[in-house]
């Protein structure tokens, strides 16, 4: 694991979030079956605790020497609960498709914990590791780019089971594959097709059915509708939807697109540069937003209804989104942020409840990273 | 700002009062070895000076090929246009030289396409390349183009234009790109400017920056725009009127708060239920079902009644008219037109 440099040591930017519930596991075995254990619906399923990736950038061809670092991911915390849609929303750059990754343990992250029914992924190895896995599947944004040109659908869809044999036997294959096929929407006699022979659409189809093959409990999308056209996306979110309650399966669902988060999630985490601005259900972000980041972003979205645009109040903000090698001191947004004082140079505000909103009934009162949380609608005219 | 003016650009911007552009029942193909493409099957529309005039389709459905074909920057072959009139000022350019043609491209009808990177030079300077719009067309020294260089960047609101000028398109983030193609198209002070989703490729921070200020310039310049895109967002924000496309053809065109109130094809509506919501979460989405048309094998009849909830016999042999609009006393619905069998259902029912 990659050193952190000295002086930028990522705090816990979230104080408050529920303690883990460790399994302590001394054999492989026992980690395998607490990977295998049931999980209620509403409990904990996964929970990020501190993640922080940083890319180093190197100078030099012989002797390379590290000069900094991408904070791609700079202490990010939340929960994922069995049964419910996350949305992690927010710019090209700030981080959400590495979340994405180091949940999937496709990268590695620099620090922090990601806990799997409480064994921490990021330290698992071999046959607990391999579990972890197959309960973990990704839907990729790309449907052109993330299926093989050279194989067959049905190829695609069961290479899952060459690694993870036990899911289906090799004679049950071609029939299993034939099952999803059918799950999503396509017609099971095209399992000898290729993937060039299906539109947008149907090839994200196939990609959700690759996804569905090992019978995982967590699915993370990355941006799995923003290649298609409008009268597909439906479609598809419509075909999510349905197999989450079909299936019991929790997603992490990752956007920009706003609108089509909210469709979609229970609770929605917004992330700027790195880090989480705001986390709460889907009322309270849209409807009660109290970082001045998520009010710009709401703000900033077109709305397919003109009259709505007139009554609307709508925040412009200056500016491009900071380089990630070298983000603002303090808070991250403070730079393209209207109500920025000293403050927010000097310290970095912690996502936690803010004060004047705690212990209140207030649909205000979720996590924010300001220290000026203000309730503020924006969305409605 | 004063490039413009001393700019002395021949063009008749006071007009006669009649469209800058008209495209009259046009038609493109393209020949292929797997048959013919039927992109554009007779599309009429028109813009005023001005006006902002929206092509809203999805992937396949016309409205790039259609731009293609004004700015005359179509592949031919295998591009065809087998048919049709584009009166740029009452003149119509399909059948001008080539040279009269080219005088137009660039000087008087601009495009902004949806991806700055590519469209720009990473080899050049963005100073050198906006400048050279000026050197090739006014014939103006290299230092007097790099001073209307920094100038037009200043216009677009690049900050530091002046020390940012020998920059080169890499060093600038997606948004700087955009603006410094906006700010090419406009170099010239063009009565037309066609922009091909413009902000497509950039987040809505950002996104909304770039439409204010694209807003802002032509209401400053009088000049046209046509606007394509797939995002029925953008376009409330800033048309005028709306021409939806589906399979090469203008299937409805209405102004633009009509169109989201009211649609009067069973397309648009389906697009307008398709979308989630921003302020309420809503049940299960509408989704047209099936796939938007092949463009080798576009259905008989009507093309979108394969996947229209109101489809009749008619629709699979009749293809409709794009015929304007009436409420249900019979009164005038202006700017109004659906090329469905059924409008009356879909608009009044």
């Amino acid at each position: 694991m990659a050193e952190l440099s000295k002086n930028d040591e990522p705090q816990d930017a979230t104080p408050n979030v529920s303690e883990v519930d460790v399994v302590d596991a001394h054999s492989e075995a026992e980690s395998v079956a607490a990977i295998e254990a049931p999980v209620e619906r509403g409990e904990p399923i996964l929970q990020v605790r501190g993640l922080v990736k940083h890319f180093p950038l190197t100078q030099g061809i012989l002797f390379k020497k590290q000069v900094g670092a991408v904070k791609a991911v700079d202490g990010v915390s939340f929960d994922l609960h069995q049964g419910e849609t996350l949305g992690i929303v927010g710019e090209s750059g700030c981080g959400k498709s590495t979340v994405a990754k180091l949940l999937m343990n496709l990268e590695r992250a620099t620090a922090g914990e990601i806990f799997y029914k409480g064994q921490d992924i990021t330290k698992l190895s071999g046959r607990a590791l391999k579990a972890v896995r197959r309960n973990i599947q990704m839907v990729f944004q790309d449907p052109y780019t993330s299926l093989n040109p050279r194989m067959t659908v049905g190829d695609i869809i069961g290479e899952p089971f060459d690694i993870h044999p036990e899911v289906a036997p090799k004679g049950d294959r071609r029939r299993r594959v034939q099952e999803l096929l059918d799950v999503v929407g396509l017609n099971p006699e095209y399992i000898n097709r290729y993937p060039h022979q299906f539109s947008g659409g149907q090839r994200q189809r196939i990609g959700i059915a690759r996804g569905l093959a090992l019978n995982p409990e967590i699915i993370i999308c990355d941006e799995p509708v923003s290649a298609l056209d409008v009268s597909v996306q439906a479609q598809v979110i419509n075909l999510m939807e349905r197999l989450q309650d079909e299936f019991n399966l929790s997603y992490i669902f990752i956007a920009h697109d706003l609108s089509i988060v909210r469709h979609i999630s229970d609770r929605v985490g917004v992330m700027y540069l790195g880090k989480m601005a705001e986390i709460g259900t889907d009322e309270q972000i849209y409807d009660h937003p109290t970082h001045p980041y998520t009010q710009a972003l709401l703000s900033a979205v077109p709305v397919p209804d003109p009259e709505a645009r007139e009554s609307r109040e709508r925040i412009i903000l200056t500016g491009d989104v900071p380089s990630p090698a070298n983000p603002p001191s303090g808070c991250r947004f403070r730079t393209r942020c209207w109500k920025a004082q000293d403050k927010c140079a000097e310290e970095v505000p912690l996502l936690a409840i803010p004060e004047r909103f705690k212990d209140t009934d207030s649909p205000a009162a979720h996590e924010s990273a300001c220290h000026f949380a203000e309730e503020k609608d924006v969305v409605h005219a | 700002m004063t490039i413009i003016e001393e700019v002395s650009v021949p063009s008749p911007r006071d007009g006669d009062g009649g469209p800058l552009l008209e495209v009259r029942d046009l038609h493109v193909e393209f020949h292929t070895r797997e048959g013919v493409v039927k992109a554009v099957n007779g599309v009429n529309y028109s813009v005023a000076a001005g006006e902002t005039l929206a092509v809203l389709g999805e992937s396949g459905s016309g409205k790039s090929v259609t731009a293609q074909a004004i700015m005359g920057i179509l592949d031919m072959p295998p591009a065809k246009i087998p048919q049709g009139e584009i009166r740029f000022r009452g003149e119509d350019m399909l059948r001008m030289s080539g040279e009269d043609r080219r005088k137009i491209r660039g000087r008087r009808i601009a495009m902004i396409f949806q991806d700055a990177l590519s469209s720009l030079n990473p080899v050049l300077s963005v100073g050198y390349q906006l400048g050279e719009m000026f050197r090739v067309h006014h014939g103006m020294s290299k230092k007097d183009a790099k001073a209307k260089a920094i100038e037009l960047m200043d216009r677009v609101k690049i900050p530091a234009a002046a020390a940012r000028v020998n920059d080169y398109p890499h060093q600038f983030s997606g948004g700087m790109r955009q603006r410094i193609m906006i700010a090419m198209a406009l170099a010239l002070e063009p009565e037309l400017i066609i922009a091909d989703e413009p902000t497509t490729a950039l987040d809505v921070t950002v996104q909304a920056q770039v439409m204010d200020l694209l807003a802002d310039l032509q209401r400053e310049y009088n000049m046209g725009l046509i606007l394509i895109t797939h995002d029925l967002g953008v376009v409330a924000d800033v048309a005028d009127k709306i021409a939806v496309m589906y399979a090469g053809r203008i299937v409805e065109t209405a102004p633009v708060h009509e169109l989201y109130k009211r649609p009067a094809h069973p397309y648009t509506r389906g697009l307008l239920d398709s979308i989630p919501r921003l302020d309420q979460k809503g049940q299960e989405l509408y989704a047209i079902k099936g796939l938007p048309p092949n463009l080798l094998r576009i259905p008989t009849g009507c093309a979108f009644n394969p996947r229209c909830p109101k489809a009749q016999d008619i629709c699979r042999t009749d293809i409709p008219p794009l015929l304007p609009v009436t409420e249900q006393d019979g009164a005038e619905l202006p700017g109004r037109a659906s090329a469905c069998h059924f409008w009356k259902e879909t608009l009044h029912g």
